[in-house]
């Protein structure tokens, strides 16, 4: 199928350069073998090229407006699942329409000029080389609405990004490793145990000391849920490459980087159960939910399993190359009221807990290795 | 120095071009114009090893998983049993595509070609400063570009941790096996590829500044000579810097040290390296980095000036603020590297202020854009092909520079950071924009290079086609970026949210896959034309520039007698009570004729 298209696109291309060549040929009837005037433009050539710049202009009018129809639906420009998210979106509005009418403004005067002043022979150009406030015009505008730009983007900025944890927060560790993501709860503290990646030991897959008191009540898991309207202050690690814990409904990205601990902090505004009965999310599961029928009827066709149809939920996915399965390094996200989240995080085992019981069916391998691993951390 | 070698060269021009054997003349050859064409031609047969990578790249995320015979014959089976792409070789065409488009074609067969085919010309000079440090230049160029091929094919394949080769990534073979031989050939070919192009530099620099003919100030230069005098002064500063990062990275990789590493646990253990820090490389690596993209895009900026001026038959509007904006073009793009790293984990304090200094970029170029908009309005316009790359220039560097207002916003950034919407951007802003340059300036000076003519007519489809394609290429990969779609993802499928971007995925990739395929239009114009072309006059688009007043045939030190002598600035086109509607630079002033400031 897909070598009869590829022919099929050759065998097109060819006759399209055949007559293509052929039209343009038709532009300079009676020109000399060895007269190199008929490889410079004519006026028959400015005036066809002429023409087909002002078609070009109309196709990148008539081209914006199929993405925008077509794909409109896709940008996560609406409905942000953060306090700081609808700012995002807001400048994002902003600067998206500004650069939206500066696009079709200026497209328009390149094309349109190009059009207009399409080469006749015997006509002069005009010899217009300098004008001091023309250009003053347009230094000046740009920087003025840039002003306004990054003056609104660094209150913005700096909102986000520093973060005063002596407020009521939630402090969250996510870890990162090729390729896949640990969750740690800093438990009732609030406060996370140290960690090195020379601590890591069967089930302290993160690498929690242990003898840190902080530590004690630490809780592991494997899906972050976060409680709805309260600020989570997310420290983000990683253990062997650099990763990218980013979480695209919440406007929200930070690195993970081997050897240090960075940190990035929202408030979610809406839960997963409220995102999904949203119009605009039902209608997108929905479109999903097509396409993965159509495409599991080709599946079963071949002989493959179906695929299963599609609910939403919040994600955290790796955005930064971390290896071959870079890909497929994904986390679900549930946000919920706070007595879901306490419930649910009631119900988890501590990592003391954990450890303990593990320790229970090998004892004497363990403890030496964590000794080890101290005294690792002790000569550093 | 220059007074020296400008004697030696007055000396050998008359006699002795034509001596000399094929080596000296076609392989070791000392004279710029020859080093021109094989810094183009490498240029363009790396050009084709790194376009056909996204083709294969394409394929595979428009239909993933699916077998091609193509990959079969083309990679193998190690890298695609039964004709089904692997994931690691995936991210190794990413990668390698990156490298050679950014190194080996934009930079190198880019600023290369024409720094060294239009620097001596246009100032009327014979020759460069140092024609032994040009072709050694070349050749260190070509000894990379043949280790980065062979780096292809060594076990563990090419380098594969993205073009930017992060480390702990690219630093440890147990994380990804194209960080074993291929990375360090990688690194290898890079220092090499540095020395060259240092060379090429401080050569095209003191070319400009030394051997500079009469009458030819600073003020009469023509912007092409502007803008690639300024490439070469940014190429000084800032890739040395990369070249440090490489040999740390090397020293990481091979002797243990810990310059970029620190508390790694990989394959079940842990590793030694202690103290450092990934962010530092990150801040080397885009000190190079970002420069680079200026170091791409403003040789096609002053091919473009150039280019327009002839064919709109028009002086460029504003060339003072034209070098205005090449030199404040320059500075920033030096203190604006920290918008690749918003979300790097660099202290946020930094981000706002790369973001101050990366919008602030955004008014010189758009004094740029609009200057060039100007000079096209009311001209007398030669629709030539070299003339209809120059308004695609214009276009792509419009719609893919708006985006970056969007792009060095931090605030922005956080969500759209290394997205498809990065991709749109910087293809369409110095992909796309510096390729059409490149695509412009060999239409426009293949007469000088080859003394023949390309043909016009294939010219015309070659440039109608890609016109289409980019834009239907690039431009719907904003909106999958804005949907929350990372670059670098080897298939879509293991996140159902994505699934919505089955059908834009193909069209992008049919898109690809045809203005690709017209390319080679462009290529048998170009090959063909070589030999069979339509032998050009002198003067074949009368332009203004000295290049044109030397014969058609090359000879070594340019002009057969004195070096032309320079009255005027490159862009009397048109002037009033001229007879032509050009007046060349040698061209003294006629009575009662204007005189500007030049």
């Amino acid at each position: 199928m897909t070598s009869l298209l590829i022919i099929a696109v050759i065998v097109l291309l060819g006759i399209a350069i055949w007559q293509l060549t052929k039209i343009f040929d038709l532009t300079q009837v009676g020109s000399k073998p060895n007269d190199i005037s008929s490889e410079i433009a004519n006026d028959k050539d400015n005036n066809v090229n002429g023409y087909l710049t002002f078609a070009f202009l109309g196709f990148i009018y008539v081209f914006t407006i199929f993405c925008l129809v077509e794909y409109g639906s896709f940008p996560l420009m609406s409905d942000a699942a953060s306090e700081h998210g609808e700012k995002v979106d807001f400048l994002m509005w902003i600067s998206m329409g500004l650069i939206f009418v500066v696009q079709i403004f200026t497209q328009f005067l390149l094309h349109y000029f190009a059009f207009k002043g399409r080469g006749v022979k015997g006509r002069k150009a005009l010899y217009f080389s300098d004008n001091d406030k023309l250009e003053a015009i347009w230094t000046i505008i740009p920087v003025i609405t840039l002003s306004g730009l990054i003056l609104y983007g660094l209150f913005a900025w700096n909102d986000i990004m520093f973060v005063d944890e002596k407020e009521d927060v939630l402090v969250v560790e996510v870890y990162a490793k090729q390729f896949g993501w640990d969750v740690r709860y800093s438990g009732t503290d609030n406060t996370l145990g140290k960690a090195n990646v020379r601590f890591i030991e069967g089930i302290n897959v993160v690498g929690v000391d242990m003898s840190d008191p902080n530590a004690a009540d630490d809780k592991m898991a494997k899906e972050l849920h976060l409680p709805l309207g309260k600020k989570v202050v997310m420290k983000f690690r990683s253990q062997d490459v650099l990763h990218s814990a980013y979480f695209p409904h919440f406007r929200a990205q930070m690195n993970c980087v081997p050897g240090m601990v960075t940190q990035f902090a929202f408030t979610p505004t809406i839960t997963t159960e409220d995102m999904r009965s949203r119009d605009a999310m039902i209608k997108k599961v929905n479109n999903i939910n097509n396409i993965r029928a159509d495409r599991s009827q080709e599946l079963i066709a071949n002989g493959h399993e179906a695929l299963d149809p599609y609910t939403f939920d919040y994600l955290l996915l790796c955005n930064k190359i971390c290896g071959a399965s870079h890909y497929n390094m994904q986390m679900k996200v549930v946000v919920e009221t706070p007595e879901e989240f306490e419930s649910w995080l009631s119900e988890l085992p501590t990592l003391k807990e954990q450890v303990a019981a593990e320790k229970g069916t090998n004892v004497p391998v363990v403890e030496e290795k964590v000794e080890e691993a101290s005294e690792a951390v002790a000569q550093l | 120095m220059s007074a020296v070698g400008h004697e030696i060269n007055l000396d050998h021009s008359h006699d002795h071009h034509d001596k000399g054997n094929f080596f000296t003349k076609y392989v070791f050859s000392l004279d710029h114009k020859m080093i021109a064409k094989q810094y183009l031609i490498t240029g363009i047969v790396m050009g084709i090893i790194g376009i056909a990578m996204s083709l294969l790249f394409r394929m595979q995320i428009a239909w993933p998983e699916e077998s091609f015979t193509l990959f079969k014959w083309l990679l193998g089976d190690k890298m695609a049993p039964d004709g089904v792409m692997k994931n690691d070789a995936y991210l190794a065409l990413v990668t390698m595509h990156g490298t050679i488009m950014v190194f080996f074609v934009l930079t190198a067969g880019l600023s290369g070609t024409f720094s060294n085919l239009l620097i001596p010309l246009q100032i009327g000079a014979r020759d460069m400063a140092s024609g032994f440090l040009n072709m050694l230049s070349y050749w260190l160029f070509f000894i990379s570009a043949v280790l980065m091929v062979i780096s292809l094919f060594v076990e563990g394949g090419p380098a594969s941790s993205g073009w930017t080769v992060y480390p702990p990534l690219s630093a440890l073979p147990q994380a990804i096996p194209g960080s074993g031989m291929g990375m360090t050939l990688w690194l290898v070919s890079m220092a090499i590829f540095i020395a060259s192009s240092l060379m090429g530099s401080l050569n095209y620099v003191a070319t400009v500044i030394n051997l500079r003919t009469k009458g030819m100030s600073m003020t009469r230069l023509p912007l092409t000579v502007w803008a690639l005098f300024v490439t070469a002064i940014i190429g000084i500063v800032s890739f040395p810097v990369l070249l440090s990062a490489a040999l740390l990275l090397l020293f990481d990789r091979s002797f243990g040290t810990s310059f970029f590493l620190s508390d790694i646990y990989l394959a079940g253990e842990v590793l030694h390296y202690q103290g450092g820090s990934p962010v530092l490389y990150e801040h080397l690596f885009w000190f190079l980095g970002h420069p680079e993209v200026y170091i791409v895009i403003l040789p096609a900026m002053g091919i473009t000036s150039e280019v327009i001026a002839c064919n709109a038959r028009k002086p460029i509007f504003g060339y003072r603020a034209m070098i205005a904006s090449i030199l404040g073009i320059a500075f920033l793009s030096t203190i604006v590297w920290g918008h690749h790293m918003f979300v790097s984990g660099m202290n946020p304090f930094l981000g706002s202020v790369f973001t101050f200094t990366t919008l602030l970029i955004a008014i010189p170029s758009a004094v740029k854009a609009f200057n060039y908009i100007t000079t096209i309005w009311s001209g007398n316009i030669q629709m030539n092909p070299s003339m209809l790359f120059c308004i695609g220039f214009v276009s792509t560097f419009i719609t893919g520079g708006l985006t970056g207002i969007i792009l060095g916003d931090s605030t922005l950034d956080i969500n759209v950071h290394d997205t498809y919407f990065v991709i749109a951007h910087f293809h369409l802003v110095m992909g796309i924009s510096a390729l059409y340059g490149m695509f412009a300036g060999i239409y426009h000076w293949f007469p000088k290079m080859f003394g023949r003519m390309m043909n016009k007519n294939l010219g015309y489809i070659h440039f109608w086609v890609t016109a289409v394609c980019a834009y239907g290429v690039f431009f719907p990969m904003h909106f999958i970026g804005l949907a929350g779609l990372p670059r670098r993802y080897y298939s879509n499928t293991a996140f159902p949210l994505f699934d919505e971007f089955y059908d834009v995925n193909v069209l992008i990739t049919v898109f690809a896959l045809v203005g690709s395929a017209f390319q080679l239009v462009f290529l048998w114009n170009f090959f063909v034309s070589i030999f069979y072309g339509k032998k050009a006059t002198q003067n074949p688009w009368r332009g203004n520039t000295l290049e044109w007043t030397t014969p058609v045939e090359h000879i070594h030190g340019n002009w057969p007698g004195e070096l032309p002598v320079v009255y005027r600035w490159p862009y009397d086109y048109s002037k009033p009570g001229l007879p032509e509607d050009y007046a060349p630079q040698n061209m003294p002033y006629m009575e009662g004729e204007e005189q500007l400031n030049h």
